[in-house]
C-alpha cells in the first residue's frame, strides 16, 4: 500500500518510451521500406562502356565548309562552320527536349514544338530555349570525323574553343 | 409529389446499395437539376465506363515500345469492337477531365469549397489531379508519334523545376529520355497506382459529402423550424434522376465513340518531331504559356501558383457563409461575367500583341531572360488581378464576391489561353484560324 505510489510515476513514463520507441522504429522501418523503393525504381546507367557511344561520320574532305549534315541515329547534326571547323550539334532543343530539324533555307535550327531558333553555331536566336544546342565532342583521327555520342556537354552560349580543326 | 408519405416499397438490393452512398431520405430543395448539374455524378459514371473499357483494352495492349503501337494498330484493325472500346475510353477520359473541371466550378460559384465543405474541397482538388495524371499517363500508352512527343514536351517542363529538376526528369522518364523505362513506369502508373488512389480518394469525396448533409442548399430552401426544406424518399426521387442522368452520360460516351476515332498517328519517332508538336488538350494552357514565358515560370512558377490559389481559396473567403446560389448573389454574378470579359480581352490582347515580339529583339537585351520573360509578366498578371479585386471591391462586391471575381479573371485567362493552343496553333507554333 505504502509502495504504489513509488512505482505509480513510473509506469507512465515507461509506457512513454516504450510507445516512442515503437513510433521511432515504425518511422525507422517506413523510412527504410522507401529507401528500398527508390532505389529501385532509380534509373541505372546503361551498360555502354567506354566507346560504345562513337559515331564514324566519314573522312573530313566529305563534308563542304558552311554545310550540315543530320545524323539521326546519333540524334545530332554534324556542322562544318565557314573557316572549316567542326561542331556536332546535339539534335534535342534545350527548351523541352523536341528534335530540332535544319532548314536549309533559313539557314536555322527551328524547334517545332514551342518556336525556339538555333543558329548554324547552335546559338539561340529566338526564345523560349535560353541555351545553345548542347554538344558531342568530335575527334578527328587520321583524317576521319568521330563523334562521341555518349557525352553530352551543355553549354550556354558559342564559343570559338568549342570548335575543332584538322 | 414531394413531401406527403410514399406508398411504402420494398428496397431492392440495388437501391440498398444505392442508400449506402445516399441517406434514406432527401431535401426537395436538392433535387432540381440546376443544383448540381449532375457533375459530380457524370465523372463518377465516366470513372465507371473507363474502369470497365481500360479492362477490355489491358487484355490486348502489350506494355513494351516494340509491340505496343502493334498491338494498339491490331485493336483497332482486327478485334471485334476494337476501336469501339478504344474510341470509348478516350472520350469518357477526356470527359472525365472536362468534368471534373466543371464539377470544380460549380462548387466554387455555389460556394461549395467554404466551411463546412472546406475539407471535401481539399479531397477534390487532390482527386482533379489524380484524373489529370490518370489521363496523362494514358496518354503515352498507344507509343504514336503524339504520345511519344506529347510525353516529351511535357515531362521535359520538370526540367525548369529549381534544384530538384533533372533528378525530377530522371525519375519521371526512368532515364534520360522517354524509353521502355518510361512506358514501363507510366502503365503500372495508369492501370494500377492511379486509379486505386483515385477509387479510394472517391470514396472518401462521397463520404464527405454525405456527412455534411449533402449537396449545398441555397439559404431560403426552408424554413426556421427545417432549415432544408421539405424531404423527400431517396428512392425512388433522387435514384430515379440519378439513373436517368448516368444513361444520359452512357449514352453520349457511345455516341462518340460510334462516329469519332480516338487519334492514332505514325508509329514513334524519336528523331523527327511532327510540327506542330502539341501537349493533350488539359495542357496547352501551360504549353501556350509556354510559348510566352521564361520556362521556369511558364512550366513551374505559374502552374504552381494557380495550384496554391485552388488550395487558398475556402481560406480566402474569410469565413464568410455560402448563400447556396450561383455566385453568391446577382450582383456577385455581375462582377464574375465582367471579369470574364476583361480577362478574355486583355488575353487575347496579350497572346496577339506578344506574336512579334517574341520573334524580335528584346526590348531590354540587359535583363536576365528570367526577369524579362518571366519576373516582369508575372508582376503585370499580379498587378490585373489586383486591379480587379479592387475594383470590385468599389463597386459593393462582398468579401465572397471579390475572391470569386479575382479566381473568374485568372481561370478565364487559362481557358483563353488554351484555347488559343488548341485551336489557334500552326506549324511553329505561330498563330493561325483554327
Amino acid at each position: 500500500m505504502s509502495t504504489a505510489p513509488s512505482i505509480e510515476p513510473s509506469v507512465p513514463a515507461r509506457r512513454d518510451f516504450l510507445g516512442r520507441l515503437g513510433k521511432g522504429l515504425g518511422i525507422l522501418a517506413a523510412a527504410e521500406i522507401l529507401a528500398v523503393v527508390v532505389a529501385y525504381l532509380a534509373p541505372t546507367r546503361g551498360g555502354a562502356g567506354r566507346g560504345a557511344g562513337i559515331v564514324v561520320a566519314g573522312p573530313v574532305g566529305e563534308f563542304t565548309p558552311a554545310s550540315v549534315r543530320p545524323f539521326p541515329a546519333g540524334k545530332f547534326y554534324l556542322v562544318r562552320l565557314s573557316d572549316g571547323g567542326f561542331l556536332a550539334l546535339s539534335s534535342k532543343c534545350t527548351h523541352l527536349g523536341c528534335t530540332v530539324p535544319w532548314s536549309q533555307k533559313e539557314q536555322t535550327f527551328p524547334c517545332p514544338c514551342h518556336a525556339s531558333t538555333f543558329d548554324l553555331k547552335g546559338d539561340v536566336l529566338a526564345p523560349p530555349a535560353t541555351r545553345a544546342l548542347d554538344l558531342f565532342p568530335v575527334v578527328i583521327e587520321g583524317g576521319i570525323v568521330k563523334v562521341d555520342t555518349s557525352r553530352r556537354i551543355e553549354r550556354a552560349r558559342f564559343e570559338p574553343a568549342q570548335v575543332t580543326y584538322l | 409529389m414531394g413531401a406527403g408519405p410514399a406508398p411504402e416499397r420494398k428496397p431492392s438490393g440495388f437501391s440498398h446499395l444505392v442508400l449506402h452512398l445516399h441517406p434514406r431520405l432527401v431535401p426537395a430543395a436538392a433535387l432540381p437539376f440546376q443544383r448540381t448539374c449532375g457533375l459530380g455524378g457524370a465523372a463518377a459514371v465516366l470513372f465507371l465506363v473507363l474502369a470497365v473499357t481500360g479492362a477490355l483494352l489491358l487484355v490486348v495492349y502489350e506494355p513494351s515500345p516494340e509491340r505496343a503501337y502493334g498491338t494498339v494498330v491490331r485493336l483497332v484493325d482486327e478485334i471485334p469492337f476494337g476501336a469501339f472500346v478504344r474510341n470509348a475510353h478516350h472520350w469518357a477520359a477526356n470527359g472525365l477531365v472536362l468534368v471534373t473541371l466543371l464539377h470544380l466550378l460549380r462548387v466554387f460559384y455555389r460556394g461549395g469549397h467554404l466551411p463546412p465543405r472546406k475539407g471535401n474541397w481539399f479531397v477534390g482538388v487532390a482527386l482533379l489531379l489524380l484524373v489529370v495524371a490518370c489521363a496523362f499517363t494514358g496518354y503515352l500508352l498507344p507509343w504514336d508519334q503524339l504520345a511519344y512527343w506529347a510525353v516529351t514536351i511535357s515531362t521535359g517542363m520538370l526540367e525548369y523545376v529549381p534544384a530538384a529538376g533533372a533528378t525530377m526528369l530522371r525519375a519521371a522518364r526512368g532515364g534520360p529520355d522517354i524509353g521502355p523505362a518510361t512506358l514501363a513506369r507510366f502503365f503500372v502508373l495508369h492501370v494500377a497506382i492511379l486509379p486505386i488512389a483515385l477509387l479510394l480518394l472517391l470514396a472518401f469525396h462521397f463520404w464527405l459529402v454525405r456527412k455534411v448533409g449533402g449537396v449545398i442548399l441555397p439559404a431560403d430552401a426552408g424554413d426556421e423550424a427545417s432549415p432544408r426544406g421539405p424531404l423527400v424518399l431517396t428512392s425512388p426521387h433522387l435514384t430515379q434522376r440519378e439513373g436517368a442522368a448516368a444513361l444520359v452520360v452512357l449514352a453520349a460516351v457511345m455516341l462518340l465513340a460510334a462516329v469519332r476515332n480516338a487519334p492514332l498517328l505514325a508509329q514513334a519517332n524519336p528523331g523527327m518531331s511532327p510540327n506542330p508538336a502539341k501537349a493533350p488538350w488539359y495542357f496547352m494552357g501551360v504549353q501556350e504559356l509556354l510559348v510566352h514565358l521564361h520556362p521556369a515560370f511558364g512550366a513551374v512558377a505559374v502552374p504552381l501558383l494557380a495550384l496554391v490559389l485552388l488550395v487558398l481559396l475556402p481560406a480566402l473567403g474569410g469565413g464568410e457563409r455560402p448563400s447556396g446560389r450561383w455566385f453568391g448573389s446577382p450582383r456577385g454574378a455581375r462582377l464574375a461575367m465582367a471579369a470574364t470579359s476583361l480577362a478574355v480581352v486583355v488575353t487575347v490582347a496579350a497572346v496577339v500583341a506578344n506574336e512579334p515580339l517574341r520573334r524580335a529583339r528584346p526590348w531590354f537585351p540587359g535583363l536576365p531572360p528570367a526577369v524579362r520573360g518571366g519576373v516582369i509578366p508575372l508582376a503585370v498578371a499580379v498587378i490585373l488581378v489586383a486591379v480587379v479585386a479592387w475594383v470590385s471591391r468599389r463597386r459593393g462586391g462582398s468579401r465572397l464576391e471579390v475572391v470569386q471575381a479575382a479566381f473568374t479573371f485568372v481561370a478565364a485567362s487559362f481557358v483563353v489561353l488554351t484555347v488559343v493552343g488548341v485551336f489557334f496553333r500552326g506549324q511553329g507554333m505561330a498563330l493561325v484560324m483554327p
